[in-house]
């Protein structure tokens, strides 16, 4: 169990490694369309822990 | 060269097209057939039932916005040989990978819960019990993909993919006035005025449309079949030919619930089904059958998704063509979301309603995220050279995805503030 649970870290550092850099050109239409979905995403998550926190009470 | 030689050539020449297609035919069928899958009858037999045909309208313009979406995956997928998590790792990075993959992973699952509630909900009404529906369908589905080649998997999936034609013979039965489809179904309009509960219908519509698993699945499979650049024109063909099949049987869908059960409020398409046996045994039949057979179709391509997805970013063999010696963890990632999905369904007090709405929740982060990744990746002129997306269809991409983001976005807001809508 702890063995395979160690593999399972390690195969995940080694993809964190291999897809450390992004591969595609990071233009300014790129970054920011990235920008964008990640205000849009903090959005969500908000919405989300809003929607939480009124089920909650 | 007389008139028979001439007629001879013309026939050989289309007769060879269709032997081609028919080698390339499958995954842009596939994906778009099982685009109706529990959820999406759900929705159609709700809308037929509460609209009538006048949205008939809406789920035309609906074909090339699937096909739009879903051609670009085969572009991606034929050039790059790669399934789109990996696409999505490899383009923008390990942060944006993770999020893709663990979001899809968990869209998936929710998504595969809902297959089986309306395989489970459909099968009742022959007094099958839920158990045995489980059961039968995770031991068909392993028969299916434990055969070792990608063709037989793709053949049987055609094969449920003819049977999603069931409403059409459907509708035929109930004999609907045409003069009435045509007048109220094919001019745009509101029924009762733009309120939200008709936005409400509309976004649902386009929701169960373009599904997050969908993009995943089709550049996957499109790798998986070993597809090749000179493959596009015939890719996209059969994404189109889906696209076109897809709206074609939820029009049916809408015109036998809009025929028989107009003005009844429907909840699931296994209610639409009970209805509409109370009415005409043969559609009621039907209708219970179609459903069954879009959850299996879901079900199928669904589990594939992720487990293929999971193969391409851990390395592991992920292809239909291998066996269970040389794919454990393909296949074992395959199964364990098939039968814990499964399972959920039979526990009794399962909170099957409330998974089911959280499923349009969570698939509201994954799909726009997905979507702006295709668009950007498409656009990627050192990775898809002369495929790469050209100003129109930048355009026409850029402006379906965007209204597929604010209508998705609106629609799991919708879900989650439900007196917003009102």
């Amino acid at each position: 169990m702890a063995s395979s649970l160690y593999r399972l870290v390690r195969k995940i550092r080694e993809i964190n490694h291999r897809y450390s850099k992004p591969h595609i050109v990071m233009s300014r239409g790129v970054k920011l369309a990235l920008m964008a979905l990640r205000v849009y995403l903090l959005l969500l998550v908000g919405l989300f822990v809003y929607k939480f926190i009124l089920i909650l009470s | 060269m007389n008139l028979f030689s001439k007629l001879y050539y013309k026939f050989r020449k289309y007769w060879k097209a269709i032997q081609l297609y028919l080698v390339i035919a499958g995954p842009g069928l596939v994906v778009m057939v099982a685009d109706n899958d529990a959820g999406g009858i759900t929705t159609y037999a709700a809308t037929g039932a509460k609209y009538g045909y006048n949205l008939i309208w809406f789920l035309l313009i609906l074909i090339p916005v699937a096909y739009y979406v879903q051609e670009m995956t085969v572009r991606l997928g034929a050039v790059t040989k790669r399934g789109h998590a990996e696409a999505i790792f490899d383009g923008f990075g390990a942060f944006w990978g993770w999020f893709s993959l663990i979001d899809l992973m968990i869209v998936d699952w929710l998504t595969l819960v809902t297959e089986f509630i309306g395989m489970t909900a459909a099968l009742r009404i022959f007094g099958v019990p839920p158990w045995l529906t489980v059961a039968g369908v995770v031991a068909l589905m392993g028969t299916i993909v434990l055969n070792g080649r990608y063709w037989t998997w793709e053949k049987i999936a055609l094969l449920f993919c003819a049977l999603n034609l069931i409403y059409i013979p459907g509708a035929f039965i109930i004999h609907p006035a045409v003069s009435d489809i045509l007048r109220e179904g094919l001019i745009p309009n509101f029924p009762g005025g733009f309120n939200g509960e008709l936005f409400f219908f509309l976004m649902a519509n386009i929701g169960t449309t373009i599904a997050p698993w969908m993009l995943f699945f089709q550049q996957s499979a499109v790798v998986d079949k070993g597809m090749l650049e000179k493959d596009i024109p015939w890719g996209k063909f059969d994404t189109f030919l889906g696209s076109l099949l897809t709206v074609i049987v939820a029009i049916f869908i809408v015109v036998v619930t809009g025929t028989i059960l107009k003005g009844v409020d429907i909840d699931s398409a296994s209610q639409a089904a009970e209805q509409l046996l109370k009415t005409n045994h043969y559609v009621g039949t039907f209708m219970a059958v179609g459903l069954f057979d879009a959850g299996l179709l879901g079900a199928i391509c669904i589990s594939l998704a992720s487990s293929w997805a999971f193969g391409e970013i851990f390395g592991w063999a992920h292809s239909l063509n291998t066996k269970i010696k040389e794919a454990p963890w393909f296949y074992a990632s395959y199964f364990l979301t098939l039968i814990t999905a499964g399972l959920v369904v039979l526990i009794p007090g399962a909170p099957l309603v409330l998974i089911t709405l959280f499923v349009q929740v969570i698939a509201v982060t994954l799909l726009p995220a997905a979507l702006v990744f295709l668009i950007l990746l498409l656009n990627d002129e050192k990775h898809m050279g002369e495929y790469c997306n050209t100003l129109t269809d930048n355009l026409i991409g850029g402006f379906i995805v965007v209204v597929i983001v604010i209508l998705s976005t609106l629609y799991g807001i919708s879900v989650m503030f439900p007196s917003l809508f009102q």
